[in-house]
């Protein structure tokens, strides 16, 4: 069996399962944010009853983070519905935006959107938060109602995407049924060169088996070149399973997932105990191909697709912004490969930075270099640090989010979707890049190569 | 549910994706709440290029469309997780989407909720008819006629006695996987 198929078949209590078949899993986690919980909510309590309890608290996580730091009333209400509901529910796992679990959240615009407009408990990002507060753990089933989820498929974890509707049925009965997807091969050796980073390599790899290559399907990562790679580099590339129409992403595991994932758990407190599940020889592929990373260079996506894609040093295209951020790009990880770039330098376009995660934004002020802080040396660049970690300008969002593309401007972003209007406005175009290619482009103002910037 | 529908169709190409669909702005709008669900009815597809699409799929000022059925090219759907997408559509008064193909996600929010049925396609239909042409769609054979010509449709299979039914719970309680409604 491969990887998501021996998971499947223990998370539905069978020896084996096969792509194809439809089976019962149980969940270990359900993930859900302030743009789908509100829907979450109301689908359980219509269906199981207003007073009905969760099926198990501790497996329940809620993460505000799409729509946090905006005026919009309707907005600051969907998290107002969260916190109600962790509060009736006694959930463990809400990260509000607020202190006060009998409060209301309410952005004050009038405090500008750079400076630190959360309490204690806020974390950001849903998918770059569930392996920092210790929630994602090998050989587990990862239902969340984003389609990112399948970020989490790094830490060898079964982790999709799903509906309202789906997680209000998770939140009743703790099963769901689904079906086995076949499963894709990239097998990946050799080394990245100089300038070349994970976020080139989905890129590269979605390019070539087209962006709905993958629908329906499992994107299994094996090979050398994929035990060489860190945490963050494999949540990068898992990330953007869904890009492909993936319905999971899934890597093996090794040693350096059961450091990270452990140093997590402990620190948090939570479930300490996890089975991974290992390669074994005898498996079924529907597509197999060996990618070597030494031949990869810096990669675009152009307007309108992930799959539009072009190499960077062949591009000319004249840029009016560039874009940090997100659980694709916003790690610490992407900003310092950024920094790295424009470093005593200026960059030449609107540049927005938004970390994923408060972690981030601390990380970033605590690291320093020659003296000073990361932080700093991108807002001596140019760069417009917002300490208001979330998804921001990714998905566009209310008229007032940070970084949002309100006309028909053209950005280079290290996000991971790039449709008609995916960042604001429709007349607007996104171009998807590595956070070195975006650093770079922002230094020139147009689509630049950013091997000449990398020592 | 009828076994027949007619209606003018309105026609998309390849990768309409979610934020086409229906744009995150207006993701703020939650889908169980029932005056926000009508609201959702009335972005459907606002986020199509005004340049390839002129047509609007909902008229300015109106709750509902009068496009029953929608035909699309390949990867219908792609994109977020939204369960507000098909639901928007749903809502704007859409039964049927015919597509050469769908995203995963979008697909099986179709059957969860129950709000649309996902027919594929045997061939690129997107480019044989044009918005506000009438067909016809015929559930029990699996066809649709426009101007003429039967098509034939893939069979819905395993998923239509869910949307039939109105969705996931529903059809988990009549076959028994769930408990009744108290």
């Amino acid at each position: 069996m491969t990887l998501t198929e021996k998971i499947l078949a223990r998370a539905s209590g069978k020896t084996h399962v096969a792509a194809g078949d439809n089976v019962w899993v149980n969940v270990d986690l359900l993930m859900t944010h302030d743009v789908c919980g509100p829907g979450t909510i109301g689908v359980f309590k219509r269906e199981f009853g207003q007073d009905a309890k969760v099926w198990d608290p501790k497996k329940l996580v809620i993460i505000p983070d799409h729509y946090i730091f905006t005026a919009d009333s309707m907005s600051n209400r969907n998290v107002d519905i969260l916190r109600d509901f962790a509060r009736e529910q006694g959930l463990p796992y809400f990260y509000d935006v607020i202190d006060d679990p009998n409060g209301h959240w309410q952005f004050d615009a009038s405090r500008g959107q750079l400076k630190q407009q959360y309490g204690k408990n806020y974390t950001g990002v849903c998918h770059t938060t569930l392996p920092w507060k210790g929630h994602t753990r090998p050989g587990e089933i990862l239902f969340g109602t984003d389609s990112h989820t399948c970020m989490a498929g790094a830490f060898n974890q079964f982790a999709t995407g799903i509906g309202n509707t789906d997680a209000g049925f998770i939140l009743g009965t703790g099963k769901l049924l689904i079906k086995v997807p076949e499963s894709m091969r990239f097998f990946l050796e050799g080394e990245m060169q100089p300038g070349v980073m994970a976020k080139d390599v989905i890129l590269h790899i979605i390019g070539d088996i087209g962006f709905d290559g993958a629908t329906y399907r499992a994107m299994q990562w094996e090979g050398p070149g994929v035990f060489a790679m860190n945490m963050d580099d494999r949540m990068t590339i898992a990330n953007m399973a869904i890009e492909a129409g993936g319905k999971n992403a899934m890597f093996p595991y090794d040693e350096k997932t059961g450091a990270y994932v452990r140093e997590r758990v402990a620190e948090n407190g939570t479930k300490s105990e996890f089975e991974p599940v290992e390669l074994e020889k005898d498996q079924t592929f529907v597509y197999d191909k060996v990618f070597n990373l030494s031949e990869l260079e810096p990669t675009v996506a152009c307007h309108p697709d992930p799959g539009q894609r072009k190499l960077a040093k062949e591009m000319n295209v004249t840029l009016d912004r560039a874009y940090i951020g997100s659980c694709t790009g916003g790690k610490t990880s992407d900003f310092l490969a950024f920094a790295h770039v424009v470093r005593g330098k200026n960059v030449k376009i609107d540049t927005f930075g938004v970390p994923a995660t408060t972690k981030v934004v601390q990380e970033l002020k605590d690291t320093l270099w020659g003296g000073i802080s990361v932080w700093s040396i991108l807002e001596s660049a140019g760069v417009r640090m917002t300490e208001n970690a979330s998804c921001a300008a990714c998905l566009g969002g209310p008229v007032d989010t940070f970084g949002r593309m309100n006309t028909a401007l053209k950005c280079i972003s290290a996000t991971n979707r790039n449709f008609p209007g995916r960042m604001g406005s429709k007349e607007s175009q996104v171009f998807l890049a590595s956070p070195y290619t975006v650093a770079a482009s922002a230094l020139t103002g147009r689509i630049t190569d950013p091997r000449e910037y990398v020592s | 549910m009828p076994n027949i529908i007619t209606s003018p169709v309105f026609v998309c190409k390849d990768n309409i994706d979610t934020d086409q669909i229906i744009p995150a702005q207006y993701l703020t709008l939650v889908p169980t709440i029932a005056e926000e669900y009508e609201k959702l009815g009335s972005y459907a597809l606002v986020g199509l290029p005004d340049e390839t699409y002129p047509v609007k799929f909902v008229a300015p000022g109106e709750l509902k469309t009068k496009y029953q059925i929608v035909i699309a090219g390949r990867n219908f759907g792609c994109g977020s997780s939204r369960e507000h997408a098909p639901i928007a559509m749903g809502a704007a008064g859409v039964q049927v989407v015919v597509a050469e193909s769908f995203a995963r996600i979008f697909f099986r929010n179709c059957v969860a909720t129950g709000e649309l049925y996902p027919f594929d396609a045997r061939e690129r239909l997107c480019d044989k008819v044009q918005t506000g042409d009438i067909a016809t769609l015929d559930f029990d054979a699996d066809t649709l006629t426009v101007r003429g010509t039967t098509y034939s449709l893939k069979p819905l299979g395993e998923v239509r006695p869910v949307i039939d039914a109105g969705g996931l719970f529903n059809y988990a309680r009549q076959s028994g996987m769930i408990a009744a409604k108290g």
